[in-house]
Order: C-alpha cells, then sequence, then structure tokens
C-alpha cells in the first residue's frame, strides 16, 4: 500500500519537471538557455519515473535493468547536449542580446584560423 | 575500470543467484543483501591478486552523492526560472582553464558541467586546455567566481579520484 503510494509519487514528480522543462523550452530567450535548461530537467525527471517504476515491481531484474538505463542516461544526455550547443556555436546561433561574450571572441579566432588553413591547402 | 568490471559482475551473480532464494522472497531486499554480499567476495578476492582496486569507492560514493544534489539543485532552479514571471539569468560564456589531462577526466568534467545549475559545456580547444562554458547566473558580471567555482568544486574531486594512489 505504502509502496504503491510512494511509486506513484515519484513517477508524477518525474513527469511534473518533465513538464516543466518542456514549458522552459518555449519561454527561454535562446537556444543555449534551453539546451541547458531541458537536458537537466528530464535527466531528473527520467531518474524519478524509473525509480517509481522499480519501485511498483520491486524485482531484482527490474532493477538491475534500471540500473542500466540510468548509467546510459548519464552518459549520454550530457554528451548530446554538448555535441548540439558545439554544433550551433560552429554554425553561429545567435547568442541572447544580454549574454557576455568576451570570451568565446577567443576560442573564435582559432577556428577562423583554421578554417583558413583549410582553404589554403 | 577493473572497479566497475567488479560491480558489474557482482549485480549478474546477484541476479543469477537471487532465483535460489525466490522461493522465500523476490523482494528488493534480498537483492540488495546478496549484492552487497557478491561485492565483499569479490573485494576478499582482490588481495590476491591486486590490492589497489577497492580504494576508490568512498572517494565515488561521495561524487555520487554530490552530482545527484547538484542535479536536483539545477532542476529546482529551472523550475523555479520557468515558473516565476521575472527574468533572473545573466548569461556568460566562460573560458575555464583545464587541469584535466586525459580524455577521460575532460569527458567527465563536460559531462558533470552540464549537469549542474545553469552551466553548458560548449567545446574544449584545439591545444586542450581550456573548457568553454555557458553560464546562465554570472551575478553581476563575474566570471572569476564561476571559474572557481568549477575549479575548486568538480575539477578538484574529478581529479582527486583518477588521481589518487592507495596507502601502502
Amino acid at each position: 500500500m505504502i509502496r504503491d503510494i510512494l511509486s506513484a509519487l515519484f513517477i508524477l514528480a518525474g513527469s511534473l519537471f518533465m513538464l516543466i522543462s518542456s514549458i522552459g523550452m518555449i519561454r527561454f530567450p535562446d537556444f543555449y538557455i534551453r539546451n541547458s535548461a531541458s537536458t537537466k530537467a528530464v535527466v531528473l525527471g527520467v531518474l524519478l519515473i524509473l525509480l517509481g517504476v522499480g519501485m511498483h515491481y520491486n524485482d531484482t531484474l527490474v532493477f538491475i535493468e534500471i540500473f542500466a538505463i540510468l548509467l546510459f542516461i548519464f552518459l549520454i544526455a550530457p554528451l548530446a547536449a554538448h555535441i548540439v550547443s558545439r554544433a550551433a556555436v560552429i554554425t553561429d546561433v545567435e547568442f541572447w542580446d544580454k549574454t557576455d561574450l568576451r570570451e568565446l571572441e577567443q576560442y573564435k579566432k582559432e577556428n577562423e584560423q583554421e578554417t583558413d588553413l583549410e582553404g589554403k591547402e | 575500470m577493473v572497479i566497475l568490471l567488479n560491480i558489474l559482475i557482482a549485480a549478474l551473480m546477484t541476479w543469477f543467484t537471487q532465483e535460489v532464494y525466490s522461493d522465500i522472497s523476490n523482494s528488493g531486499f534480498i537483492t540488495i543483501l546478496l549484492f552487497i554480499a557478491w561485492n565483499t567476495v569479490l573485494w576478499l578476492l582482490t588481495f590476491f591478486y591486486n590490492k589497489k582496486v577497492y580504494y576508490r569507492i568512498p572517494i565515488i560514493g561521495s561524487l555520487i552523492l554530490f552530482y545527484l544534489k547538484e542535479l536536483f539543485v539545477a532542476s529546482i532552479r529551472v523550475a523555479y526560472e520557468v515558473l516565476t514571471p521575472a527574468d533572473h539569468m545573466v548569461p556568460a560564456v566562460v573560458a575555464v582553464p583545464l587541469d584535466a589531462e586525459t580524455d577521460f577526466e575532460i569527458t567527465l568534467l563536460a559531462n558533470f558541467i552540464t549537469l549542474t545549475p545553469g552551466t553548458l559545456s560548449i567545446d574544449v580547444s584545439k591545444d586542450r586546455k581550456t573548457l568553454y562554458v555557458h553560464e546562465v547566473y554570472v551575478e553581476g558580471g563575474d566570471t572569476d567566481k564561476v571559474r572557481n567555482q568549477i575549479k575548486n568544486g568538480f575539477e578538484k574531486k574529478i581529479l582527486k579520484i583518477t588521481r589518487s594512489r592507495p596507502r601502502r
């Protein structure tokens, strides 16, 4: 009985986090803030939902599977966010007006030099 | 990573052996007991070939707890930001100088940064000495503070794991 209530609470909290992050996708001002916000809330949402599912079944095999899924999600979700934002920086997706970009210029300079070299060859 | 392999083997052995006990109970409690028991057996076995395998467990445990806490704080902060009408965000791109050198350390650090409050790792420079981080909450344009937080928080902990040596 208590187990059912607990698992329901976990699943509800997880889906609530996902809902909030998807509202944030619409609300936030630029690509990078959206990206970082959605990654975090989704990872926590998946964690909570899977814990709720595991609590519902209360079975060894299910727990092992959940452990494996969580391991891969924790490895891969930040990686995907990183790759997407890197591609965005390289293709000059616009930052928000208020963003402080002084330290990014150095990075851009490096990249430009490289493309120049490639053009010459 | 011998230690990951060991824990994986312990999990598999738990899976196999728990069927024997499934007549008594198929609950999570027996599972956890079996898992700890198999880990202990593997730990005792390490004395025959290599003493360095299990000494990192307390540091890794504290890192995982810290990670989960930061993830939770980050999500709460995002939720707060979404649900209140005012904007508190002062974003900036911060260049963080890296002490981490190997691929494993840099990957771990970048992943950890992406999941902490308001930060997103963008790219590593060509000479692998700077990590560019997009940070949403820079109070008063003070990028040094963010840099210090990352260097003294996560990087220190990660380097502690990958570079520590066992006491003899």
